[in-house]
């Protein structure tokens, strides 16, 4: 579990100060996809790097099972890196490994496993995204969903306790992005991983967000789960969340006839 | 301004070299990249210090005859004099500014494509030092090649002298070979490795600085290329010209 604990942030610039997070305060839990969302610009970016340890907070806490991040000395941090993975915006493998090289990468950098477990246990990754018979290829010849795919391998390797993602579907077609996020979801609860997921695809809100934490210009706009969303009056979450027609009529006809997940409503 | 600007550039360039050199992560990793780099940025660059050092040597033995012509002066003076232009400066000095353009390019890029594509993130956020993991087995590697391809160089010059000297005649190159070896001073050849050394530093170091602290896409990636190569030869001459005042005055 990852507590935010009145956590505030602000940036140097040339007009002075500017502030960018305000008393954040939310909780993230173990085996469950948590997703922070919000408009471009609204701090939830700058939020996940204060919460991965990018960024210092100006004040307050961010509690790793108890853990205070924003208190640890350099080593003690290395220490916490190693419960983490993270899977970023434009995937970061490695150009000049192969998929195999990529996974087997924090295996060969922070295990004490053999050069043989290291290659079972980033075939083992492999396979379970799928991308099994893709091992050999360079990040070049991937598509990008098969790119997402091999990072959310490396990012599994070393059996993290934390994930974050970084907008996990942009660039990719809705199909795909489905994919990728029923897979971060079974991995999440296969695993007991505390998932945090930084987005505004409203496909993922809708169909994978078990903890949802809308930042909105800095602040906590509202916290809830997927199923909460229909039924909330926060304005200013209304006018993220259902910013389309086609949004606006899927949550009119579902506050209406109900909505579960695989059923063909 | 420009001063201030300046020296935040160069405080920042020393604080991100005290972070590259430290104890690495995993040795056995570190070697296997340290002989990659040794690969990538020497090796791979000979057959370019090939062509180069056999062309200048060339045109040096020619350019001297033709601009020696005082019949005072004994034959053996173009050997003599093509050795010397080649020993103290164009092996270590104008060779490194012909490598900055291609090894100071490459790590820039490399580096900063890594940094805008956040696999330098990915790094930091496994806990690696990614400057320690990416700059130190550059700058060791190419510190580690350079006396090599100083000495490749060295000998292809003298050869492509030699061989002119047969094609085409100008001099005798019995006499050709007499002047290379006539008031040989060995210490030029050492002032030339030690020279290479520093600039083995200043072109991997500088250029990896340039690409670590790339901020933006690829235009930003471009620029940092260019200036760092830029930068490289400033340095070079500097210290070429502190190097050469320390070392042979």
């Amino acid at each position: 579990m990852i507590e935010v604990k009145g956590v505030e942030k602000s940036f140097e610039e040339a007009g002075g100060r500017r502030q960018v997070l305000f008393d954040i305060n939310a909780t993230f839990y173990d085996g469950k996809t948590n997703l922070i969302i919000g408009q471009s610009g609204s701090g939830k970016t700058v939020l996940v790097k204060n919460i991965v340890g990018l960024f210092k907070p100006d004040v307050g806490q961010i509690l790793y099972d108890g853990r205070d991040i924003t208190q640890m000395d350099r080593k003690q941090l290395k220490e916490l890196r190693k419960e983490i993975g993270m899977l970023f915006q434009g995937s970061a493998l490695f150009d000049s490994e192969t998929v195999m090289g990529n996974v087997m990468f924090p295996l060969m950098m922070f295990s004490s496993m053999s050069p043989e477990e290291q290659r079972e246990r980033a075939q083992f990754c492999i396979d379970r995204v799928n991308l099994t018979g893709s091992e050999n290829k360079y990040p070049s010849e991937l598509s990008g969903g098969m790119q997402k795919r091999a990072a959310i391998a490396r990012a599994i390797a070393l059996n993290p306790k934390y994930l974050f993602c970084d907008e996990p579907n942009s660039g990719l077609d809705p199909k795909t992005s489905i994919v990728i996020d029923e897979l971060l979801s079974d991995i999440t609860h296969e695993f007991n991983i505390t998932t945090i997921i930084n987005t505004h695809d409203m496909n993922s809100v809708m169909g994978i967000g078990e903890n949802i934490v809308f930042i909105n210009k800095g602040h906590v706009g509202w916290i809830g789960n997927k199923d909460e969303v229909y039924s909330q009056d926060n304005d200013d979450l209304n006018n993220f969340v259902y910013a389309t027609d086609l949004f606006r009529d899927v949550r009119k006809y579902r506050l209406v006839h109900g909505y579960h997940r695989g059923e063909n409503t | 301004m420009a001063l201030n600007k300046s020296l935040d550039r160069f405080g920042s360039y020393c604080m991100f070299m005290w972070r590259s050199f430290g104890v690495p992560e995993k040795w056995k990793v570190f070697f296997r990249r340290y002989a990659d780099e040794i690969t990538k940025l020497g090796i791979d660059s000979i057959p370019l210090i090939l062509i180069v050092s056999l062309f200048i040597g060339s045109l040096c033995t020619i350019l001297i005859k033709l601009n020696i012509s005082n019949p005072l002066l004994p034959r053996y003076t173009v050997g003599m004099t093509t050795r010397e232009i080649i020993l103290l400066e164009f092996s270590s000095s104008i060779l490194c500014l012909i490598l900055s353009g291609k090894i100071g390019s490459n790590i820039a890029s490399e580096i900063g494509t890594m940094r805008v594509t956040e696999q330098i993130d990915a790094l930091d956020i496994m806990g690696i030092n990614s400057a320690n993991f990416l700059v130190m087995p550059k700058v060791l590697g190419l510190i580690t090649i350079m006396p090599f391809i100083v000495i490749i160089c060295m000998a292809t010059s003298l050869f492509g002298g030699y061989l002119i000297c047969i094609l085409t005649g100008i001099v005798d190159p019995d006499t050709y070979i007499y002047g290379i070896q006539a008031m040989f001073i060995e210490w030029y050849v050492w002032f030339a490795l030690i020279k290479s050394l520093f600039f083995a530093f200043i072109i991997s170091s500088i250029s990896s600085y340039y690409g670590y602290t790339v901020q933006g896409g690829s235009v930003e990636v471009g620029k940092a290329s260019t200036d760092a190569v830029v930068m490289s030869n400033i340095m070079i001459l500097v210290a070429d010209v502190i190097l050469t005042k320390l070392m042979l005055q």
